[in-house]
């Protein structure tokens, strides 16, 4: 009985002790990708071939997602802003939602799945089949060659895929919104330009996208560097990638909307 | 894939992304139609603003004419004391009367100028002396509550 108590509790506290340790490992880790990009940044055409992997490569989601989310808001929209005869109030409910929230955090949502989970497994796989330790042997520092690459090439990407989301959002608000149901053109666009403010809502949104860039590319390197390197454990990391940055996505959304929006 | 190609498709993805942040910013926002131009600052006391708010707008005839800047409590009249930055275009007679209104029945609430006769118009930093405070609804309604009673306590 005593035994299994003890057990249990010093089963409890390893967990504890190894998730604090995880953590401190990850932030000397995001420390030191800092202190190796000399090499991303100088070596730039480096950071150039995983912006294409990460960005370019998620523009077909990133767009059709955007174009999609905005023609869901111009129907929802409609339809409850109708019952109380707003409904040129539209283009300001459609702009404001997608700049503010939508934008950011769904193009996050996404760029974590599509791109963090692939940074993930590339890094992993490498790892997995030695590549990082031979790279070790000819004294090239994996972390310059391999991981600022990919770190700097997301947080690049993720305020322009955000502004893109963003933009096909109001497209498809528009589209569905003024061309399908006959909101008025003219209202639809003044009343939104009238209450989107540029310093208070569209650079606060990409401040928003910019620190989601920052945390989910570090996740997504962070796992992959720190995987085990087996198949299961590639594919563990991966896994971790998408839940972890997703909730750290939306738990850093509240805390940056706290700050930004407070209704003052 | 070699490396024009990639440089090619990279452009490209900046250069939408790019387009689409001024896109954002121009189309959507207000930084093309909020002229940083030459501003003049207004000062007006108000008994009760309601729910006017900084950077709610200014206008004259409907027309924005400028913004608010700021809304303080004075200590020693116990009013609010709002400051407006207005249009170096536009001058406004001296006896002009503020008013706090709303636009529609649920909008948001403004400034309103009901322009007067004076000759002489108002100059930067100046205090307008006549305002109207916001009506407040509940106020509103409550009165009539009282009017409404009142009434038929006197038919009994």
């Amino acid at each position: 009985m005593d035994n299994v108590i003890t057990r249990a509790l010093t089963n409890l506290g390893h967990r504890v002790t190894s998730r604090i340790r995880r953590l401190g490992f990850a932030s000397r880790f995001f420390a030191m990708t800092l202190v190796y990009s000399g090499t991303a940044l100088k070596r730039f055409n480096l950071t150039i071939r995983e912006i294409y992997f990460t960005g370019v490569l998620s523009l077909i989601i990133i767009l059709v997602s955007g174009l999609f989310v905005g023609m869901v808001l111009g129907l929802q929209g409609y339809d409850t802003l109708q019952r109380y005869g707003s409904s040129e109030a539209l283009g300001i409910l459609v702009a404001l939602s997608l700049v503010r929230e939508l934008g950011p955090v769904v193009a996050a949502l996404l760029f974590a799945s599509r791109a963090g989970s692939a940074i993930t497994a590339e890094i992993g796989l490498m790892k997995a089949t030695e590549q990082l330790s031979a790279m070790e042997m000819m004294a090239v520092n994996p972390i310059a060659r391999v991981v600022a690459p990919r770190f700097w090439a997301g947080i690049i990407s993720m305020p322009l895929l955000a502004a893109l989301f963003s933009a096909m959002g109001i497209f498809g608000g528009y589209l569905v919104g003024v061309q399908l149901i006959g909101v008025d053109e003219g209202s639809f666009w003044s009343q939104m330009q009238a209450s989107v403010d540029f310093r208070e809502d569209i650079v606060n949104g990409v401040i928003k996208s910019f620190v989601f860039g920052v945390v989910v590319t570090w996740i997504a390197v962070f796992e992959g560097y720190d995987s085990e390197p087996t198949a299961e454990g590639v594919s563990g990391a991966t896994t971790r990638t998408v839940v972890t940055s997703s909730l750290a996505i939306l738990a850093a959304d509240f805390v940056l909307t706290a700050f930004m929006f407070r209704g003052v | 894939m070699n490396r024009a190609a990639l440089d090619l498709w990279v452009g490209f993805f900046v250069a939408i992304g790019l387009a689409s942040l001024l896109f954002l910013a121009l189309k959507v926002g207000n930084l093309a139609s909020s002229s940083t131009g030459e501003t003049y600052r207004l000062m007006a006391e108000f008994d009760n603003i309601g729910g006017l708010k900084v950077r709610a707008p200014v206008k004259s005839a409907g027309v924005v004419v400028g913004r608010v800047s700021e809304i303080r409590f004075d200590q020693e009249s116990y009013r609010a004391v709002v400051s407006m930055q207005l249009d170096q275009r536009y001058k406004f007679p001296r006896d002009t009367i503020l008013t706090i209104n709303t636009s529609g029945l649920l909008g948001e609430q403004y400034i309103g100028f009901e322009v007067g006769g004076d000759t002489a118009v108002l100059k930067d930093g100046e205090k307008v002396k006549k305002t109207q405070s916001a009506v407040v609804l509940e106020k509103l309604i409550s009165q009539f509550m009282f009017n409404k009673a009142a009434e038929d306590g006197g038919k009994k």
